[in-house]
């Protein structure tokens, strides 16, 4: 009773930690414009003193596809379900770094930014959502790069490529869900790694690890074909359902995703609130341990 | 109550000494291990003071303090009284373990200037940034943007990244965007220290104006003529608890006596950086001939300070590097080389002669040194702050001019001769 007296007309209110569930998303909200600041800053910033500049963002996914296309598709002679081996794997490639991007910059939120978040104070997930965007918009880069290849296959007489509209439509979202997810995951380690450095290690390696239990470099229907018993497992890894949907979208190849893009939603809203109350619980002391 | 725009209320901050663990999982888990075990903690050194493992520590214990409209408090005391640990929780940089704070409208902090700036971008783009950092929307930073880059003072290089400015004009940049933030309390920590002394003087004036509009600073600084030109108001901690909470000159007296300007002083147990007074250490001094060490101009400073040493050491000197009151150095002297025997407690009375030092307050720093054959320098003791003294002006020892130190530094040097 007399602490809501005393509450009163004060604005902030600071105490001591406690609990899990102390986050406050409203004020990210009020802080849109350093979101959108630090996104034009990591924009800036990607092309300055580099020599090719802008150039990286398109040179990376082309010359990976190529690799892959020549290992797995020519040298390995993976299966691509039909499909022009270098457009199914350009097109697992894009998805695939996008999340893994959001994920491993995230990651290292906290040890990154030790020095301004010691400083001065604004709500700290403002930089993994700040992340984020700016890898969504190497990802349109790159997207825009990877248009004209649909077209041009899908144009070919006798092509098997057959992009399907109505899950066209759906990209945005496709997005959005890669990006929450990648962000959850990132900001769930930037939280573990402010006590344990070591684990920032694993990172790399894990995201590694990780992309060959997706299917990027090959397609579901080998596992599908192969280990027809793993395959319900193999589908409760959260991104592939969304490279499965996206190649369904613009390449035609019929899909596993269906029933698994629900729970990948799921696991997806899941991962994030996990990650947010994680994050948030470690922001207010992790300057006395980083 | 609503003159009342922060109030800190019974405020502690812990910290574990130590129990930040071995920083990485594999650290951990082999502890525990080893625990469950039985066996001696692998990770624990050998030999440290295991007392200090695991133990808490109070940066700041039990305080409490209000700020009012038109009030500009100067938190004065010395390094490890809790002062910045005090500025961190009230600008929400870490939480506290006890109490309450609670704040009406803006709070702005300048624990460091510049905070967020990156040198890739320009002056301009920096300025919306630092602006977004400090809680600024787009929309007010654009709004002030020209009062920003006029109080500045550098508006011919605001499209320059600022990689290529000076520090002193990257200090202006970023005080400018602080000042225009139309905080309802600021928060300023020895950020002027950079600055030169006209802009100084400026950043004083608006903080004292932002004061006066009736809003509030909190002040920190080591640097008396600014506190006492600035602040009306004066707290002062020591070791983690409020001491003393009334005017700002009882505040400096009770701060310039803690540490600094007394005749004898125990330097034993002063902090030293790493690897500092393990070889050698500084135990005490003793100011001869002087209470308050005020001293008249071109007198001398007569001293005896009792050092013991592990080792012996043929080249020891006694090094003293004169530093101004905000520790900037301006001068360096030494004793002659003489020899100490291991395990060997020695004093040795010196004379500081005070020739051509300026009037005004100055810090003395002093180190054990011993010089190598091969012209190297091996520090075995240093301690930034040994003390504090003061030269009083005569302005008749200078065809009575009073010495204007911010005009004319703090060398007094012979006159010019003419013909």
């Amino acid at each position: 009773m007399d602490n809501t007296r005393k509450n009163q007309g004060w604005d902030t209110i600071i105490r001591p930690k406690k609990g899990w569930l102390d986050i406050d998303l409203g004020e990210l909200v009020r802080y849109r414009d350093l979101i959108w600041l630090m996104v034009k800053r990591n924009f800036t910033l990607l092309y300055k003193q580099t020599i090719l500049g802008p150039a990286w963002v398109i040179i990376q996914p082309l010359l990976t596809t190529v690799v892959f296309t020549v290992i797995f598709g020519n040298i390995a002679g993976l299966p691509t379900d039909g499909m022009p081996k270098f457009l199914f794997y350009m097109a697992g490639n894009i998805v695939w770094q996008f999340f893994a991007q959001c994920l491993t910059v995230t990651s290292t939120t906290f040890v990154t930014n030790r020095n301004l978040f010691g400083k001065v104070y604004f709500p700290r997930l403002v930089m993994p959502f700040a992340t984020v965007l700016s890898e969504m918009i190497n990802f349109l880069v790159q997207f825009v790069l990877f248009l004209p290849f649909v077209i041009y296959y899908a144009l070919q007489p006798g092509s098997a490529v057959n992009p399907n509209f109505r899950l066209i439509l759906l990209t945005p979202l496709m997005l959005i869900q890669l990006g929450v997810l990648g962000l959850g995951f990132g900001i769930i380690i930037s939280a573990l790694t402010t006590k344990y450095r070591d684990l920032a290690m694993l990172v790399t390696f894990g995201v590694h690890l990780w992309m060959y239990a997706t299917p990027v470099t090959y397609s579901t229907s080998l596992i599908a074909e192969k280990f027809p018993k793993l395959l319900g497992l193999y589908m409760l890894n959260p991104i592939t359902p969304i490279i499965e949907q996206f190649r369904a979208a613009y390449l035609g190849v019929p899909g596993y995703a269906t029933g698994y893009t629900l729970l990948s939603a799921g696991v997806t809203a899941l991962v994030f609130l996990l990650g947010v109350a994680l994050f948030s619980h470690t922001e207010k002391t992790f300057m006395d341990t980083v | 109550m609503s003159d009342r725009l922060l109030e800190i209320d019974g405020v502690s901050k812990q910290y574990r000494l130590g129990a930040i663990g071995g920083g990485t999982l594999h650290g951990d888990l082999s502890s525990w291990f080893a625990r469950v075990r039985g066996k001696d903690d692998p990770n624990v050194k050998i030999g440290k003071e295991h007392v200090n493992y695991n133990e808490k520590f109070w940066a700041l214990k039990d305080v409490s303090f209000d700020v009012n409209r038109g009030d500009a408090v100067a938190l004065l005391g010395r390094n490890g009284a809790g002062k910045s640990t005090m500025l961190k929780l009230i600008s929400r940089i870490t939480a506290p373990t006890e109490g309450e704070i609670r704040i009406r409208g803006r709070v702005a902090s300048l624990l460091e200037i510049g905070t967020g700036f990156h040198p890739e971008l320009t002056g301009r783009d920096n300025i919306f940034l630092n602006g977004a950092i400090l809680g600024m929307s787009r929309a007010e930073t654009a709004k002030k943007m020209k009062q920003i880059i006029e109080f500045s003072e550098i508006e011919q290089f605001i499209d320059t990244p600022v990689k290529r400015y000076s520090s002193g004009m990257y200090v202006k940049l970023a005080f400018a965007v602080a000042a225009h933030l139309d905080p309802d309390v600021m928060i300023c920590d020895e950020v002027l220290a950079v600055g030169d002394l006209a802009f100084q003087q400026k950043c004083l004036t608006m903080m004292g104006n932002i004061a006066r509009d009736g809003r509030a600073v909190l002040y920190v600084s080591h640097n008396m003529r600014t506190v006492s030109q600035l602040c009306s108001r004066g707290l002062y901690l020591d070791t983690g608890r409020l001491e003393y909470d009334g005017t700002v000159e009882r505040a400096m007296e009770l701060y310039g006596g803690s540490s600094a300007r007394s005749a004898r002083r125990n330097l034993d147990e002063v902090p030293r950086t790493k690897n500092r007074g393990d070889t050698m250490r500084m135990l005490s001094i003793q100011f001869e001939n002087t209470q308050s060490l005020e001293y008249e101009m071109d007198s001398n400073m007569e001293f005896t300070l009792t050092s013991i040493s592990h080792i012996a050491e043929p080249r020891m000197r006694i090094r003293l590097i004169l530093q101004n009151s905000i520790a900037t150095p301006i001068a360096m002297t030494q004793t002659d080389a003489f020899e100490v025997q291991a395990e060997e407690t020695f004093s040795r009375r010196i004379t500081f002669p005070l020739d051509g030092i300026a009037p005004g307050e100055y810090i003395i720093k002093m180190s054990l040194v011993s010089g190598t054959p091969q012209g190297r320098t091996c520090y075995y003791d240093t301690i930034v702050d040994v003390s504090r003294f003061i030269i009083t002006d005569d302005p008749a020892a200078n065809a009575g001019f009073v010495w204007t130190e911010h005009l004319w530094g703090s060398l007094r040097l012979k006159p010019l001769e003419m013909r």
